[in-house]
């Protein structure tokens, strides 16, 4: 009795020793990795938005067991609702707090248009409609500019406003309290606070009695329909839920870039998210913060390191960096795949059932 | 008329192409359940080694004739092409034949990713150009002009989905084939060597890739790395429209989604009055599989598909 009752007042306390050392990390980060160039910063952030842009699509994906393709279609939306609501595009210079609804908004009932239709779909017909749709939304985008034009075409939207509280701008550098911030840095806090809440929501999701209804669809549809689960609702708002999230996302990004442009919106991109989203591990959220945050740094982390150990190897550079890098990106996620074919981090449950189904092939 | 002719044969040739990558994907995922991601690049490396070798031929000799050009070209592509497919099944796929299936789906995106990458490494990044070998004669069938290029291409496409249909339905292979697409495991109690038709499924499609990559670049004159992913998408479009798995399917609709884009990228501009034009091509394919899809399911020709992702 002494023992659990100590062992259970020594948990918390260990626990929230690690969440104050990560806090800690995840305040002083920007300005360590700042040494190295302001650059680096900058992909920092593109991480943050890349473990947004793969939580929401766990939703999805992870959670509900719908094999979305499209799902940069989302992050598109919500980049553009940002741009054309704060540039001089349209003269419109709405507030943050006006945009951002409107975004996950606009986001959320994309969303739902996507999901809506594709109810009866299953497995791979759902994969191949939902990529569709992301082609559907992007080639529109490119092309939007005539008779009317809505979203100046090819060319893209610029001179976004930055994100904007009152007077503080997140778009410049500043001193604050002796402190110099950057722009980059002053970003990395704002977008690490929408982690925080996206990661939370996800979280706490997970274990309510939605999330466990995704859960029971992923596994078996029919059987949660006869469990009284109202599958069409539910489903609709993983398509919703997972599509605000994109959208939050996307207005992260036109903010912070001043710029956007179709072509940041490609299949690619859906297809690399939901690759972090499966290299990390299905379903399973640190796995899946892990497998973006990969993803995000190794394209870069190879790109310092190509071309040196190139010079360094053959004393020039034989061979086209880019492709070199990207051949190694294909690489790494084939041998990930082969070698934990669960995800680098998978959640406990589906180990399990891995193994399980590993012994009964044996 | 004449217009609405020749956006038909315009089609029909695109659509025959898109039919023999489709019959690609339709058979790999018949059997193993997979999207083949990287069929598309290996129609890609099929386009370049044709080009390459067609230009070094015609290079050495300008006068040498086209068959034998042409002949040479794909003697040298097919092969490659059944090589680089063999080896993805072999070290990429077979692998993760009992793991989750989106495992399989991600190695399949690594393995598209390595094609086209080394594609550009060994070839560049700009567009290699098709010599013109065959003196274009043009013939006009009531109004509408077709070229004998495109009748070869339709010509040898019929053939070769006559030969599978062929092959599937009527030899030992294709019987051992449709036994494992339908169940694997009794397949292989019945002595059907399954390793053997995978590798045959995939060995075939990668032929048929060879050969559409070969038209696919005589007829547009280009060849360029990042080709394979457009069309694979489009072809896949065509196999999951004609109902995936479905052979008779992928053919049907693979030439039905070129009919659809020849049609609607010539035929907008006069339906919505000029508001949207024929940089809309695109839209069509993916606008028609949407409205397919939402109400028959499981494609054209199809039959129901399992449950999940």
């Amino acid at each position: 009795m002494m023992h659990t009752q100590t062992l259970q007042r020594r948990t918390p306390a260990l626990t929230l020793v690690g969440i104050v050392l990560t806090g800690v990390v995840l305040a002083i980060l920007p300005f360590v990795v700042g040494i190295a160039g302001q650059g680096w910063v900058r992909i920092m952030n593109f991480a943050l938005l890349y473990v947004m842009l793969a939580l929401g699509l766990n939703i999805v994906v992870g959670f509900a067991g719908l094999l979305d393709l499209g799902y940069i279609a989302f992050y598109a939306v919500g980049a553009y609702t940002w741009a054309l609501l704060a540039s001089p595009h349209f003269g419109l210079h709405l507030p943050f707090w006006a945009i951002l609804p409107i975004s996950i908004a606009v986001a959320g009932l994309f969303g739902v248009m996507l999901g809506a239709p594709t109810l009866k779909l299953r497995g791979d017909y759902l994969a191949i409609v939902t990529l569709g749709f992301g082609e559907i939304i992007r080639i529109f985008l490119t092309n939007l500019n005539a008779p009317v034009n809505i979203t100046n075409g090819p060319q893209g939207i610029n001179r976004i406003d930055a994100f904007t509280v009152g007077e503080f701008t997140f778009g410049r550098a500043e001193t604050i309290m002796g402190v110099r911030f950057t722009g980059p840095e002053k970003y990395y806090y704002l977008l690490l606070a929408f982690v925080l809440i996206i990661l939370l929501i996800c979280v706490r999701l997970q274990n309510s009695r939605i999330g466990r209804a995704w859960e029971a669809i992923r596994e078996d549809e029919i059987a949660a329909k006869a469990m009284g689960i109202n599958t069409r609702n539910v489903k609709l708002l993983a398509f919703a839920m997972g599509a605000s999230f994109g959208g939050v996302a996307g207005a992260m990004f036109a903010a912070m870039q001043g710029f956007v442009s179709p072509e940041s919106f490609s299949l690619t991109e859906s297809i690399s998210i939901l690759c972090m989203v499966v290299l990390g591990g299905m379903g399973h959220i640190p796995g899946v913060i892990l497998g973006a945050l990969i993803l995000a740094a190794l394209p870069e982390f190879l790109r310092a390191v190509v071309e040196p150990a190139q010079h360094m190897l053959f004393g020039a550079v034989i061979l086209d960096p880019e492709g070199i890098r990207m051949l190694m990106f294909g690489l790494a996620m084939v041998l990930v795949m082969l070698f934990r074919p669960a995800g680098l981090w998978p959640s406990a449950v589906r180990k399990r059932e891995l193994a399980q189904r590993k012994g009964e092939a044996s | 008329m004449d217009i609405f002719l020749q956006q038909i044969i315009n089609g029909l040739t695109l659509g025959s192409v898109y039919a023999l990558v489709a019959l690609g994907y339709t058979m790999v995922y018949g059997i193993i359940g997979l999207i083949n991601f990287a069929h598309g690049d290996v129609v890609m490396i099929g386009a370049m080694i044709v080009t390459i070798v067609v230009s070094s031929l015609v290079g050495a000799d300008p006068n040498a004739s086209a068959w034998f050009v042409m002949g040479v070209g794909i003697l040298v592509a097919v092969p490659v092409c059944m090589i680089v497919g063999w080896t993805a099944e072999r070290v990429a796929y077979r692998p993760l034949r009992r793991a989750p299936r989106l495992a399989a789906l991600i190695t399949a995106i690594g393995v598209s990713i390595i094609l086209q990458n080394l594609a550009m490494m060994i070839w560049g990044r700009n567009y290699l150009s098709f010599p013109q070998i065959v003196v274009p004669e043009v013939y006009t069938v009531m109004g509408a002009r077709i070229s004998g290029l495109q009748v070869a291409i339709m010509v040898i496409a019929g053939v070769l989905m006559a030969g599978l249909t062929f092959v599937v339905h009527r030899t030992r292979l294709g019987t051992a084939m449709r036994a494992t697409s339908q169940n694997r495991e009794v397949a292989g109690l019945m002595g059907v060597n399954i390793n053997t038709v995978i590798s045959a499924a995939f060995l075939i499609g990668s032929a048929l890739a060879a050969i559409a990559g070969t038209m696919i670049t005589s007829y547009y004159g280009v060849a360029q790395y990042t080709m394979g992913f457009m069309l694979g998408l489009k072809a896949f479009t065509a196999a999951v429209l004609g109902g995936i798995g479905n052979l008779g399917g992928a053919m049907l609709g693979g030439l039905l989604l070129g009919v659809i884009e020849a049609l609607g990228s010539g035929y907008i501009g006069d339906i919505t009055g000029g508001f949207l034009g024929s940089h809309y091509q695109d839209v069509f394919a993916f606008v028609v599989l949407v409205l397919v899809l939402i109400f028959r399911p499981s494609g054209l020709l199809g039959e129901r598909v399992g449950d999940r992702a």
